[in-house]
């Protein structure tokens, strides 16, 4: 079973009080290379910021409307993503909780991706 | 005879969860096997083994309804490869060549993943062997909204695949208090309500106090589970004493002990103990520690107040929240007399959970009245009364305001 784990973190990422942006990076480098060990590994990137998208919307009357930035303004911005393959939720909430975003008041969404037979 | 089903059927349902990975199978044939049994045992007798008869006859139903619909099947064979690839652990001790199952489904109806109100509606219908009326009944929603509720809840287990396992040792300490919550709940709705209008309501408090058995039967060594089941006892065996012939509230200082139910207290005394020893103390146990108190004392006067107030002191630090600072105050003013229970009082007055608490004006006014300090008191009244939600709550406190204005 897949699941995306969809990774959002604070606009102005800070790391926590005490932490060199290196120990965050570190732990970064870390929590990928676990999912590589683990072998679930299906897909995973991080993403350039908010500042850096476009979206484009259809209009209803032919050609989309192509405008600056996110598809939705929020607090907390998508940073990136992983699909792995896990046997069930529970596991995928664990590798969730595991992600560093947690450590910096992101948020992680978990979402099973549909199979089609 | 429905009612011998009533747990039977959570017994099965598991068992057939265990085995098929799937929920809707799972209750589609056990409803099944149970029908079939009420036409079969009243003419032939019940067989030897009733759970073992109602066992195979469901699992013949699921092979007939998987042969029927092979894209169906498929998606079933995969569920009960996944779920034996990431739990073969040995099943609960069988006391009829059954194993009960029952635990890893409280997890899954239980499950953080799912809304509140639904796990509340699923374990219900799934443990406690509710229809789906009936628990709309018991919480007052419409039947079409309860079954959307539990259709949408089982979609999302199914889905996003909820597994059906009991957390191993190192989540359980973070996954069981959600499984006591519901039961909780399931109890606290029954007990704030059990004087509604509706005759035809479930007892809730009943079914909580069923589904907290079964939970200890499976966990007889979580002491926060023998403390939810003592708290609930303890509690309950005061239920006679609790509402006047009207349905009238009856404070536990007017309340005529004798129509206490001593046989819950012995159980409850007991199953404290056992809560409390062992490890360490958790908010359930403590609370039913208080309880406990309550129920051994005579009258109000010689409870064990200093004992009352330490175990808040400890609730407070284990579980702090502002309804317990509340509750310590009260116990502190049986204690210590009104006027040093009311400086504890003031002190919350900033409580952003107690400013919309029909309980805060009410626990004042009390402390009010018995300084003599009638204006205040009466002022204190009324806006408990502005807050208060039912209706048995709201005649106990007119009764007081009036007796204060007219003594």
């Amino acid at each position: 079973m897949k699941y995306m784990l969809l990774i959002y973190v604070p606009e102005a990422s800070e790391p926590p009080a005490g932490t060199e942006p290196r120990d965050m990076n570190e732990a970064w480098i870390s929590y990928d290379k676990a999912v590589a060990d683990a072998g679930i590994r299906v897909a995973g990137d991080a993403l350039h910021g908010p500042a850096t998208a476009t979206t484009v919307r259809g209009s209803g009357n032919g050609s989309p409307d192509t405008t600056d930035g996110p598809f939705a303004e929020t607090r907390e911005v998508l940073g990136g993503y992983y699909v792995l393959d896990l046997p069930d939720l529970d596991s995928a909430l664990e590798w969730a909780g595991r992600c560093p975003a947690t450590a910096v008041g992101g948020a992680v969404e978990v979402r099973p991706v549909v199979e089609f037979r | 005879m429905e009612a011998v089903f009533r747990e039977e059927r959570g017994r099965l349902l598991a068992s057939l969860v265990r085995r098929f990975g799937d929920l809707d199978l799972a209750e589609e044939v056990a409803s099944d096997a149970i029908e079939a049994a009420l036409v079969h045992w009243p003419a032939d007798g019940v067989p030897d083994k009733p759970g073992a008869w109602l066992l195979t006859t469901a699992r013949r139903r699921a092979v007939d309804r998987l042969r029927r619909d092979r894209a169906y099947a498929e998606r079933v064979a995969i569920l009960q490869a996944e779920a034996d690839r990431t739990d073969p652990g040995a099943p609960d001790e069988p006391d009829d060549g059954i194993p009960d199952e029952r635990l890893r489904l409280f997890f899954t109806c239980c499950h953080p993943a799912l809304p509140g109100e639904s796990q509340v509606a699923l374990t219900l219908r799934c443990l406690a062997g509710l229809t789906t009326p009936e628990v709309a009944r018991a919480f007052l929603v419409e039947p079409a909204t309860m079954a959307q509720r539990i259709v949408r809840a089982k979609r999302k287990i199914r889905d996003a695949r909820v597994p059906f396992r009991v957390p191993g040792p190192d989540e359980l300490p973070d996954r069981l208090p959600g499984v006591l919550r519901v039961v909780y709940l399931v109890f606290t709705e029954g007990y704030a309500a059990s004087e509604g209008p509706d005759l035809l309501r479930v007892d809730l408090a009943l079914e909580a106090i069923r589904l907290a058995r079964i939970l200890h039967r499976l966990l007889p060594r979580e002491q926060e589970v023998t403390g939810l089941l003592a708290l609930m006892l303890l509690v309950h065996a005061r239920r006679h004493a609790r509402t006047g012939p009207d349905g009238d509230l009856i404070l536990l200082d007017d309340q005529d002990r004798g129509r206490w139910d001593r046989g819950l207290i012995e159980e409850g005394r007991e199953l404290v103990v056992r809560a409390l020893t062992g490890g360490p103390v958790g908010p359930y146990g403590v609370q039913a520690a208080i309880a406990a108190l309550h129920d051994e004392a005579a009258d109000v006067a010689t409870t064990d107040w200093p004992q009352i107030v330490a175990l808040y002191d400890l609730l407070a630090r284990i579980a702090p929240s502002p309804l317990v600072a509340l509750n310590r105050a009260v116990a502190v003013a049986m204690r210590d007399g009104p006027a040093a229970g009311l400086v504890l009082l003031d002190a919350l007055a900033d409580e952003p959970r107690l400013r919309t608490h029909h309980l805060y004006p009410a626990a004042r006014a009390d402390l009010l009245r018995r300084l003599g300090r009638t204006a205040e008191a009466g002022q204190a009244y009324r806006r408990a009364l502005e807050l208060v939600g039912n209706d048995p709550e709201r005649r106990f406190l007119t009764a007081r305001l009036d007796s204060l204005l007219h003594p």
